[in-house]
C-alpha cells in the first residue's frame, strides 16, 4: 500500500482484521480548545478508528441542534479554522496512523482561501474532507483542488441519491463513501437495519470504496447492527450530547467530561467490534 | 470586468451569475433541487402554466397594479417626476404574492402536498399562507422569535389563514435562522414537501425562478410608463434585502442603456456602527443557504447578524444576481439608514396618503435624496413594494407610544 493515504491504509487494515471501523465525530474546540485537544488525543486508545473533526460554523443547515450548539460553543470559546488545523497538527505529533477527516461547511474555508487552506491542512496532517454543502455540481470549488493536493474528498450519498445520480457522485469520491442513512438532519431519527442493508447492496453495485454509515446511530447496539452490514459506523450527535451533558450551567467542562466522552467511545467501539467478525469483510 | 452582451441572459446552465449563485446544498436535497429545476423548465415551456398564473394575477392578486404619479412628492422634493409602482395594492399587501402564486402552482404541478416557507417581516409568510389556503395545501412557516415579536399582526394573519407558524430560536432568531430551519425541515421531508423560497436567493433555480415570477412588476411599468409619458422611465429605485421586488422591477430594463437603476440596502444604525444589513456595501463573497453571494461575515467566514428597523431587509445576504449586477456595475447599490427610512415613511404618508412598508420607505428615502439632483423631465419610478400596516407597531414604539 505504498502511496496509499492514511484513510486507505486504515480501511485495508480493518478489512484484513475482518471488522468494521468506528468513525467518531466531535466539533473542534468544543467545549473549549484545551479540553477538545485532550479528547482528541484520547480517541484512538478509546477505540476510534477514524476521526471526523467538525469545523465550527455559525449556520450548519444540515445539522441538528446538538451539533449546531457544539459549533456555537466552540466559536464562543474562540475557535477558528486556523486553530482547528493547529489542533490536528498537535494530534499528529503523537499519532501518525489515525486518519483525520475535517467535516463542515464551505464558507469558512472560502474565507480562509482554498489554496492556503489545502496547503495548511496537508501540513497539519489532515487526510480527508467532508463538506456538507458542496455537492458534485460545485466540484470546482474544493473537490478538484483537494484531490490535486492529495487529500481525500469524501462525498455524502443519501437515500434520495438515485441510481442515475449515484455514479456521478461516486466517480468523484475517494477515501470512502459516507452514506447518510436517513433523510433528515443529524441527531434525529434512526434508519432501520433492513433499509441500511438494502442501501449498502445498492451502493456496492456502484463502488469498491469502503462505505461508512452515519446519522442516527446513538448506541453500541445500533453501532453493532450497522457494523454488520457497513465498513464503518459514524457516531456524532450522541457523542456531542454526552459532552454537553458534562458541562456545568455556564457551559464549562465538568471534571469528568473527557472520561465520559471517551468511555462512550469505548462502548461504541465494543459494539462495532461485536457487529462483524468474519472471514470475508465483504 | 467585460461588459456582457446582455444583462438578462443569466444564469448559466449551472445556475451561476458570474461567480455567484450555484447549488450549495446537502446531497439529500440535491435530487429534489434538480427536480424543481426540471419542473420549472417544463412549466416555463407550457403556455397553460402562464395562462393559469395570469388568471390568478388578474382576478385574485389584482394585477396590474397601478403606476401612480406622485404629484405632491414631486413638488416637495423638486427635480424628477416621481411615480410610485403600487405593489402595496396587491392582495395581501405586498409584491410577495406574485411569487407565491407562481411557486404554489408549480408545487401543485409537481404533486407536492405540503408547503414550507421562511419569513422575516411576515409578508412572505402571509402570502404563502394565503396561496396555501387558496390551493388547500398544508403550510408551515418558520419565523425567527425576534421577528414574531415585532410582526405580531402578520403572525396572527398567518394563523387565521391556517398556517402553522414555528418560532425559530437558534442563532439571532431572525430571517437567516428561519431559513436554516426551513432547509432542515426540507431535508427531513423531501418526499412530499415543497420549499417556497420568498426571495431571489437560495440554490438554483430559485433566484431566477423568483425573479421571473416578479418580473411582472417591471413588465407592467414598461407599458404603463409608455401610456403615461410615451417613453421608458429614466430612473428606477427599489429597496433590497434578498432582492425580489427590486429584481422584479429591474430585470425587464437591464438591457435598456438609458435607464439608470438604483437599489437601496438597509444601513441600519449606519454602516460604520456594524449594525446594518448592507451585504454589498460591507460584506464580501461567500457561500450560505445554497448560493454564493455577498454576505455579512467575520474574518473567519462566520455569518454575522444583520440589523435593520425593517424585518424584511434584515438578512445578511443578497440574491446572487444582484451580487453579479453589482460587480459588473449595471446597478448602483446605495444604502439608507433606519432614521432616514423612518423619516421617509412619514413624508410619504403625509404627502401622498400612502403608508409604505418600512422596506419600501428605504427606497422612498433615497428618492428624497436623488430626485432633486435630476432634471424635471426625468421619470423616476419608486417601487412601493408593500404597505406599512404591519409596521405600525414598530413606528408607534419608535415614537414612544403603543397602539
Amino acid at each position: 500500500m505504498s502511496g496509499a493515504t492514511r484513510i486507505e491504509r486504515r480501511f485495508a487494515d480493518l478489512k484484513a482484521k475482518g471488522r468494521a471501523g468506528l468513525v467518531t465525530f466531535l466539533t473542534a474546540g468544543d467545549p473549549d480548545p484545551r479540553v477538545s485537544a485532550e479528547i482528541l488525543k484520547g480517541l484512538p486508545a478509546a477505540g476510534a478508528d477514524l476521526i471526523e473533526l467538525g469545523m465550527p460554523f455559525s449556520d450548519p443547515m444540515a445539522d441538528g441542534p446538538a451539533i449546531q450548539n457544539s459549533s456555537l460553543r466552540a466559536l464562543a470559546a474562540g475557535m477558528t479554522l486556523e486553530k482547528t488545523l493547529r489542533l490536528v497538527a498537535d494530534f499528529r505529533r503523537g499519532d501518525d496512523a489515525t486518519p483525520i477527516i475535517l467535516m463542515g461547511y464551505f464558507n469558512p474555508i472560502y474565507a480562509f482561501g482554498v489554496e492556503r487552506f489545502l496547503a495548511a491542512a496537508r501540513k497539519a496532517g489532515v487526510d480527508g474532507l467532508i463538506i456538507v454543502d458542496l455537492p458534485p455540481e460545485e466540484e470546482a470549488d474544493l473537490c478538484l483542488p483537494a484531490r490535486k493536493a492529495g487529500l481525500n474528498f469524501i462525498f455524502l450519498t443519501a437515500p434520495t441519491t438515485d441510481d442515475v445520480r449515484l455514479p456521478r457522485v461516486l466517480e468523484r469520491a475517494s477515501g470512502f463513501v459516507y452514506y447518510v442513512s436517513i433523510t433528515g438532519i443529524t441527531g434525529t431519527a434512526s434508519a432501520s437495519v433492513a433499509n441500511i442493508g438494502a442501501a449498502m447492496a445498492r451502493l456496492r453495485r456502484h463502488t469498491d470504496l469502503p462505505i461508512a454509515v452515519g446519522f442516527g446511530i446513538k448506541t453500541a447496539a445500533q453501532a453493532a447492527e450497522v457494523a454488520a452490514v457497513a465498513d464503518a459506523a459514524v457516531v456524532g450527535s450522541a457523542l456531542v450530547n454526552c459532552l454537553a451533558a458534562n458541562l456545568n450551567a455556564a457551559g464549562v467542562a465538568e471534571p469528568g467530561l473527557v472520561t465520559a466522552v471517551l468511555g462512550m467511545v469505548s462502548e461504541l467501539a465494543g459494539g462495532v467490534a461485536a457487529g462483524r467478525v468474519r472471514e470475508d469483510a465483504r | 470586468m467585460d461588459k456582457p452582451n446582455t444583462y438578462r441572459g443569466g444564469p448559466n446552465e449551472h445556475g451561476h451569475f458570474g461567480i455567484y449563485g450555484g447549488r450549495y446544498v446537502a446531497e439529500t436535497l440535491m435530487p429534489l433541487i434538480l427536480e424543481v429545476e426540471r419542473a420549472y423548465e417544463a412549466a416555463k415551456a407550457d403556455p397553460t402554466f402562464a395562462a393559469e398564473m395570469d388568471g390568478y394575477f388578474k382576478t385574485y392578486v389584482g394585477r396590474p397594479s397601478p403606476l401612480y404619479f406622485a404629484e405632491r412628492m414631486t413638488a416637495e422634493f423638486g427635480g424628477a417626476r416621481i411615480y410610485l409602482k403600487r405593489e402595496d395594492l396587491n392582495h395581501t399587501g405586498a409584491h410577495k404574492i406574485n411569487n407565491c402564486v407562481g411557486q404554489a402552482l408549480l408545487a401543485r404541478r409537481m404533486g407536492k402536498r405540503r408547503i414550507i416557507a421562511e419569513t422575516g417581516a411576515g409578508q412572505h409568510g402571509v402570502a404563502t399562507a394565503t396561496v396555501c389556503a387558496l390551493f388547500n395545501l398544508p403550510c408551515v412557516v418558520y419565523m425567527g422569535k425576534t421577528d414574531i415579536e415585532r410582526q405580531a399582526p402578520n403572525v396572527f394573519r398567518m394563523k387565521m389563514l391556517g398556517a402553522e407558524v414555528r418560532p425559530v430560536t437558534s442563532g439571532s432568531a431572525t430571517l437567516k435562522d428561519a431559513m436554516n430551519e426551513a432547509l432542515r425541515d426540507w431535508v427531513a421531508n423531501v418526499e412530499d414537501t415543497y420549499y417556497l423560497i420568498g426571495t431571489t436567493a437560495g440554490p438554483h433555480p430559485y433566484p431566477s425562478m423568483v425573479r421571473d415570477f416578479q418580473s411582472v412588476i417591471g413588465e407592467e411599468v414598461r407599458q404603463q410608463m409608455r401610456e403615461a409619458e410615451g417613453r421608458l422611465p429614466d430612473t428606477l429605485l427599489a429597496c433590497i434585502g434578498g432582492g425580489s421586488n427590486s429584481m422584479g422591477l429591474f430585470h425587464p430594463f437591464l438591457d435598456e442603456p438609458t435607464v439608470r437603476i438604483v437599489a437601496v440596502e438597509a444601513a441600519g444604525e449606519g454602516i460604520a456602527t456594524g449594525k446594518h444589513a448592507a451585504s454589498l456595501a460591507a460584506g464580501r463573497p461567500g457561500v450560505l443557504h445554497g448560493n454564493r453571494t455577498y454576505l455579512l461575515q467575520d474574518a473567519d467566514g462566520q455569518i454575522e447578524e444583520a440589523h435593520s428597523v425593517s424585518a424584511g431587509l434584515d438578512y445578511p445576504g443578497i440574491g446572487p444576481e444582484h451580487a453579479w449586477l453589482h460587480d459588473v456595475g449595471r446597478v448602483e447599490y446605495v444604502s439608507i439608514t433606519d432614521a432616514e427610512a423612518v423619516a421617509a415613511f412619514h413624508q410619504c404618508t403625509r404627502l401622498e396618503g400612502i403608508i409604505p412598508a418600512l422596506e419600501s420607505a428605504h427606497a422612498v428615502a433615497h428618492a428624497v435624496k436623488l430626485a432633486p439632483t435630476l432634471g424635471p423631465d426625468n421619470l423616476l419610478v419608486v417601487n412601493m413594494s408593500g404597505r406599512g400596516d404591519k409596521d405600525l407597531d414598530t413606528i408607534a414604539r419608535l415614537e414612544g407610544t403603543t397602539l
